[in-house]
């Protein structure tokens, strides 16, 4: 059985924001019977698209991170909502906007904050996976179809052969201890949930301040092993990426060869700039 | 007697059309009158009675008939009404009074556009869907769209998938890949929001007029801005404007109506203010607003003097491709360039696959802005913060490490340029005693020595791309500066001491580079649809010869510089410089108002988006409105915001969504010829009439029509043709013909050219410079008079070559335009040292991500929930500014706190985005807001609508031009007080 899945590269996310867009486009003053009632103008974002700015200036990196809802397999939605919501055989979930009138507890049970209470309507809502576009022979949702880079695409395969992917592409939902079996999936997801360190170094040549190319940089931990080594760049740039946020104390040592050797100590909280560092 | 017959024929065919069609009949019914054919010496004719749901028709003249129609002679009263028509025909009759017409304007344009619904009654908009919606196309600023509709509502618009009835894509072999675009076009976000500008609340519906306003007795022009609005009909709204119109003219003359209009208002080539607006306007004669090149400025009234290209407004050659850049391009150095915000104004995210795959190929990016822009956190790479205003200083530190270093390319600086020697002495110091070194430029720019020297050896050591400007060709922040000039002028200079046109070394950043065909003709915008504006579009250039139409003149000289209409009505004087892309000189004709003999301006015409967002020291804008001698405002818009409550009637226009135009996507051509190279498919859109317009909104194309009526100009204004008729006048004018009929056009809604094949696609740019060969590029210019020994040989400068030293400005005399670049700091920024005390924050404010000037913000539209855009914050939606973290941490301001941006010339709110990637000391926030809320008396209060140019300067970048400098601007920021005064709260407490 072929059923959607969602997969979501944040690299390649540059907030244009035509997915929440397209959300809005398609649901605002719309009535699809038996998947959706009209979408609020305001207020609601069945997709949203979040901001994670790391480092300090001016080693400065921001991701986007579109999220909408999961259509989880295991979907605390339905399990409070019942007969209200539907877990399709395609693996979609549609709150019935019929059923599920009246019916907050369904909305404040996503723990992604994916569903959304509609005053007006008393109903919760959902982004639908524009199941009812799909229906018709849509090939894709419409959140997949305006993005431009490539950042979202739908795919419509076996649960087995997702399993394939997530390994080879280290694909990842986006909140991994809530348990629910998202049918939404992360690439990239190191490039929020894991930090940098980031420098310079420079040097004085013929009374010249210069950057230094070339510099063998290493970051030890606390216990002085190295952890990653790298080389500063021609403007005299280096970086460390994939540390994991709050990790504590650590060493870098710059091995500028004939120019000498430098270390600078630092304690890693958030993404961080070490500043200039100069060899003299 | 052949005449005769064809006369019987209509009459037969008239009924013929009503049998089939009851809406036709009923159209028989609506008015009753006597039409009347017939030849000069009325020996033959024919006359219509209409009025009962069928025409009766009588051979012979009626003794009182209500119209009247006049042929010279019987034979070409036949040929003219005998099908096929040829309008051609009728010009030329009309134009030699061998066809006239008579009889009041209701009549004749009711007969003419009965007689034309014969045939185009019977035209098929639309594919029907399967599921009852019909799918229509229409084509916004941002790209086309698939509109859906169902039972005469929108449903939703989607970016165009092709399928396979359309042309292929094109491939490009590089680097042993093959690279080739997706099937589907793109569309920005305030293309996409498109339908929520439909049905937006904000939306005019019926016409309205200032409830204190009274033609006939108190006009109360104090209360503009103020004042609440009343509903009146149609004919009251259309009988005030044009009693008015008559009235200026009659009781002051020449010159006393004014047009006042945006640029970028909806697309499509019929409904375009070049098109309908300016065919309206020059019948009835007025004063011209003088448009300066916004997003050229730099280029314009600066690079132009080194390297020519005065028709693309200074801007660079647009025809680099992608193998070259793919194959011999090493590093992009992006410097004031974001198009990942500015999309190359039209074209959606077409390129923006293409600089991932540069990113892919491992070339190699350079990022040079006070922010690190969007392009530069998605693209990745060095970025190198630079404080606004001084980066022509940073230009002039890498020339210096070039030349003290040997890495320029000295044969192409001896054979392809002149005047090295001057710029060389003014670089290395030998002419001032200072050095234009790393070191010299470090306090100006911010940017240490030691990263100015690595930039410009790796630079100097790799074929470079410059991306000047989110075109990569031309625009760019640092251009709309104080030192606009000096930075576009000084990005020739850097280009021309590496080799401009040489593999892999140009301007571009992948904006413009594909193999579309650009052979394939069909009339961009700016040539003007159907004005016939000879002087005014560029209509002249092609689509003058290729569709038959009246030419149209406007006959008032006097003009107004855009950025001085403040002054003309305030002061009532004024002068300005021209953007005048004819030749280099053009921009150094200083005119003035009032031009001699001309009346004062008295009437504003205002049609389109709102000036206060786009409008240098705004609050300037509101003080005038209320100018006494200014005594009558009508707004033509189709939303209720910015400059429409200022007006004393307003007429509400339709949206593109809701009338017949046509247009290709990205054409602008005029000063960006050739704009549809940034496409990976050439889109030609019938833009369809969607849905009916909504309320009473109306076409402009109507509403000028309805006006012309009143003034007799209505057969003159539309030539019998509705919008309909003239989209298929354009589509008949262009290649399309031979491609697609017109009927299967009008049905499926566009056109997919074919691609170019290897042979025909343009050698890259200046390749043809580099190489010292004849120019090969295809651009009708530089005009011929403007080569200097033989015709297609060199630049249009007066050596033919990149001049260092520029010798048209040897001639004119400006102090901040010396003939060699040199750096003048700027006259509002971190030197200005008693200002920068009191306001210690520099103001940069670009081109806006997700509106296109007023398009798409405000209105209630789907981007007020984006949070980068706006903020809602007490039940408002707030424009956003972002600080620095530091900048933030000093003043107490928090993420969404409401903060007030200010300086003596005005305050805005705006909601706080704190971030590190703009740099400590700068704010920023975008320009052209739609909304101007002044909560206090207009023009004196603070403004929370987020129009930030109420902060910037009036100033021109140099004495001698009128180039806009927003970019130059200091301001204090603090969180607001909720006061609406304008200044400092802690003032205010303490005085």
């Amino acid at each position: 059985m072929n059923k959607w899945n969602l997969i979501i590269d944040i690299d390649k996310c540059h907030n244009c924001a035509n997915c929440f867009i397209a959300a809005k486009d398609e649901y605002v003053g719309n009535e699809f019977s038996g998947y959706s009632a009209p979408q609020p103008l305001h207020g609601h974002a069945w997709i949203r698209i979040d901001e994670y700015e790391r480092g300090t200036y001016p080693a400065v990196q921001t991701s986007f991170v579109p999220k909408m809802c999961n259509h989880c397999d295991d979907a605390p939605c339905k399990k409070v909502g019942g007969d209200a919501v539907q877990k399709r055989a395609d693996g979609i979930v549609i709150i019935d906007p019929v059923k599920a009138k009246g019916r907050e507890d369904i909305a404040k049970s996503c723990p992604y904050g994916a569903i959304f209470w509609n005053d007006e309507l008393q109903i919760p809502q959902h982004w639908t996976f524009d199941a009812h576009l799909l229906d018709q022979g849509w090939k894709e949702p419409r959140c997949a179809q305006v993005c431009p880079t490539g950042a979202i695409t739908a795919l419509k395969t076996t649960d087995q052969d997702m399993e394939t992917r997530v390994v080879a592409d280290d694909l990842r939902p986006i909140n991994r201890n809530l348990q629910t079996k998202p049918r939404v999936y992360y690439k990239n997801l190191d490039s929020i949930e894991k930090c940098f360190i980031a420098g310079r170094v420079i040097y004085q040549k013929n009374n010249m301040s210069e950057c230094f190319e070339n510099a063998d940089i290493s970051l030890k931990n606390k216990e002085g092993e190295i952890v990653s080594s790298t080389q500063s760049d021609v403007y005299g740039d280096f970086r460390f990426n994939g540390l994991d946020p709050e990790s504590g104390e650590y060493e870098i040592v710059i091995d500028a060869k004939s120019s000498g050797v430098k270390s600078v100590k630092t304690v890693l909280g958030e993404s961080l700039h070490l500043g200039t560092i100069s060899l003299d | 007697m052949r005449l005769a017959i064809v006369l019987a024929g209509v009459s037969f065919a008239l009924n013929a059309t009503a049998r089939l069609y009851p809406s036709f009949k009923a159209r028989l019914r609506e008015k009753k009158f006597v039409a009347q054919i017939s030849t000069r010496d009325s020996a033959k004719g024919r006359y219509f009675k209409f009025g009962d749901g069928r025409v009766v028709s009588k051979a012979g003249t009626h003794p009182k008939p209500d119209m009247e129609i006049t042929f010279r002679t019987a034979e070409l009263g036949f040929k003219l009404l005998t099908p096929p028509f040829n309008h051609g025909d009728f010009v030329n009759a009309m134009k030699n009074f061998n066809m006239e017409m008579s009889g009041p304007d209701d009549i004749t344009l009711f007969f003419t556009n009965t007689i034309s619904l014969m045939q185009t009654i019977r035209w098929k908009s639309g594919t029907k869907m399967p599921n009852g919606e019909t799918r229509f196309v229409n084509n916004t600023n941002g790209g086309p769209l698939f509109v859906y509709v169902k039972d005469g509502k929108i449903v939703r618009m989607t970016p165009l998938d092709l399928d396979e009835s359309d042309a292929s894509s094109w491939e490009v072999k590089a680097q042993g890949k093959t690279f080739s675009p997706e099937r589907k076009t793109t569309i920005s976000p305030h293309g996409l929001a498109s339908k929520s500008l439909v049905y937006s609340s904000k939306r005019l519906m019926y016409p309205m007029k200032r409830v204190d306003f009274d033609p006939n007795g108190e006009r109360n022009p104090q209360n503009r801005g103020i004042s609440g609005y009343e509903r009146i009909s149609w004919d009251e709204a259309l009988d005030i404007v044009s009693g008015e119109i008559k009235r200026m003219k009659r009781e002051h003359g020449h010159g006393a109506i004014l047009c006042s209009h945006s640029s970028h208002h909806t697309w499509g080539n019929i409904g375009y203010y070049l098109s309908s607006m300016h065919r309206f306007m020059n019948a009835i004669g007025h004063t011209k607003m003088a448009l300066n090149p916004d997003s050229w400025e730099g280029w314009y009234w600066g690079a132009m003097h080194h390297y020519g290209h005065s028709m693309r407004n200074g801007a660079a050659e647009t025809y680099t491709r992608l193998e070259d850049c793919f194959e011999n391009c090493e590093m992009m150095v992006f410097w004031a360039s974001d198009p990942e915000t500015t999309s190359g104004s039209y074209a959606a995210f077409e390129a923006t696959r293409r600089r991932m795959w540069a990113k892919e190929l491992g070339i190699k990016m350079v990022h040079i802005d006070p922010y690190n822009n969007h392009t530069a956190n998605f693209l990745g790479g060095k970025w190198i913060p630079v404080i606004p205003g001084t980066s022509p200083a940073l230009a002039h530190a890498i020339a210096y490490v070039w030349m003290t270093e040997g890495l320029y390319d000295m044969d192409y600086v001896r054979d392809r340029t002149t005047g090295f020697a001057a710029f060389e002495a003014y670089i290395l110091g030998t002419e001032d005693g200072v050095p234009k070194s790393p070191e010299w430029q470090a306090e100006e720019t911010g940017v240490d020595a030691a990263t100015v020297r690595a930039l410009a050896r790796e630079w100097g050591s790799k074929r470079t791309y410059l991306s000047a400007g989110g075109k990569g060709t031309t625009f760019g922040g640092a251009n709309r500066s104080s030192t606009g000039t000096q930075w576009a002028r000084a990005m020739v200079c850097l280009m021309a001491m590496q080799g401009l046109g040489k593999p892999g070394i140009n301007f571009g950043n992948l904006q413009y580079c594909t193999p579309v065909d650009l052979n394939f003709y069909f009339p961009a915008y700016a040539e003007g649809g159907f004005s016939g504006d000879l002087e005014g579009t560029a209509s002249a250039v092609q689509n003058y010869q290729r569709m038959p139409h009246l030419p149209s003149v406007n006959t008032v000289g006097q003009k107004i510089p855009r950025l001085r209409i403040p002054e003309a009505l305030m002061d009532g004087e004024t002068h300005g410089y021209p953007t005048n892309p004819k030749s280099i000189e053009g921009q150094f004709a200083r005119f003035g108002y009032p031009a001699p003999g001309h009346s004062k301006v008295h009437m504003m015409y205002k049609y389109g988006g709102s000036h206060f967002g786009t409008t240098m020291e705004s609050n300037r804008l509101a003080k005038a409105y209320r100018s006494p001698g200014l005594e009558f405002v009508v707004n033509q818009s189709i939303w209720n915001e910015g400059e429409a409550p200022f007006a004393d009637v307003i007429l509400p226009a339709c949206t593109n969504f809701e009338r017949d135009d046509i247009g290709e996507w990205a054409a602008a051509g005029g000063y960006s010829h050739h704009n549809q190279g940034q496409l990976n498919h050439r889109v030609i859109a019938m833009q369809h009439k969607c849905i009916e317009p909504l309320g009473e909104s109306k076409s402009d194309f109507q509403i000028f029509l309805d006006l012309a009526k009143r003034l007799g100009l209505s057969a003159y204004f539309a030539e019998g043709k509705t919008e309909l008729e003239w989209c298929q006048m354009q589509f008949l004018s262009s290649d399309l013909p031979k491609k697609i009929s017109w009927s299967e056009f009008l049905k499926k809604g566009y056109y997919v050219v074919p691609h170019a094949n290897e042979q025909q696609v343009p050698e890259t740019s200046y390749k043809w410079y580099a190489e010292g060969k004849k120019k090969n590029v295809p651009e009708p210019h530089p005009l011929p008079a403007e080569y200097g020994e033989s015709y297609l040989e060199g630049l249009q400068t007066q050596s033919g070559k990149i001049e260092f030293e520029a010798s048209s400005l040897k001639r004119f005399d400006d102090p901040g335009r010396p003939p060699v670049n040199k750096y003048i700091p700027s006259w509002e920024g971190r030197q200005t040292t008693d200002l920068y005390a009191k306001y210690p924050l520099q103001l940069i404010s670009p081109h806006p991500r997700y509106s296109f000037h007023t398009k798409a913000d405000g209105k209630d539209s789907y981007l007020c929930d984006i949070e980068e855009h706006r903020v809602l914050v007490d039940g408002h939606y707030y424009w956003t500014a972002r600080i620095n973290r530091q900048d933030a941490e000093m003043r107490g301001i928090k993420k969404h706190d409401l903060i007030k941006l200010y300086n003596d010339r005005g305050a805005v709110v705006c909601a706080a985005i704190i971030t590190d990637r703009i740099m400590p000391g700068v704010i920023h926030s975008y320009e052209s807001s739609a909304e101007y809320k002044p909560i206090g008396i207009p023009g004196e209060s603070v403004d929370i609508g987020g129009c930030v140019n109420v902060l910037t300067s009036k100033r021109h970048q140099t004495e001698k031009t009128s180039a806009s400098a927003p970019n130059a601007c200091l301001i204090q920021v603090e969180k607001w007080d909720f006061s609406s005064e304008i200044g400092s709260s802690a003032q205010e407490n303490a005085s």
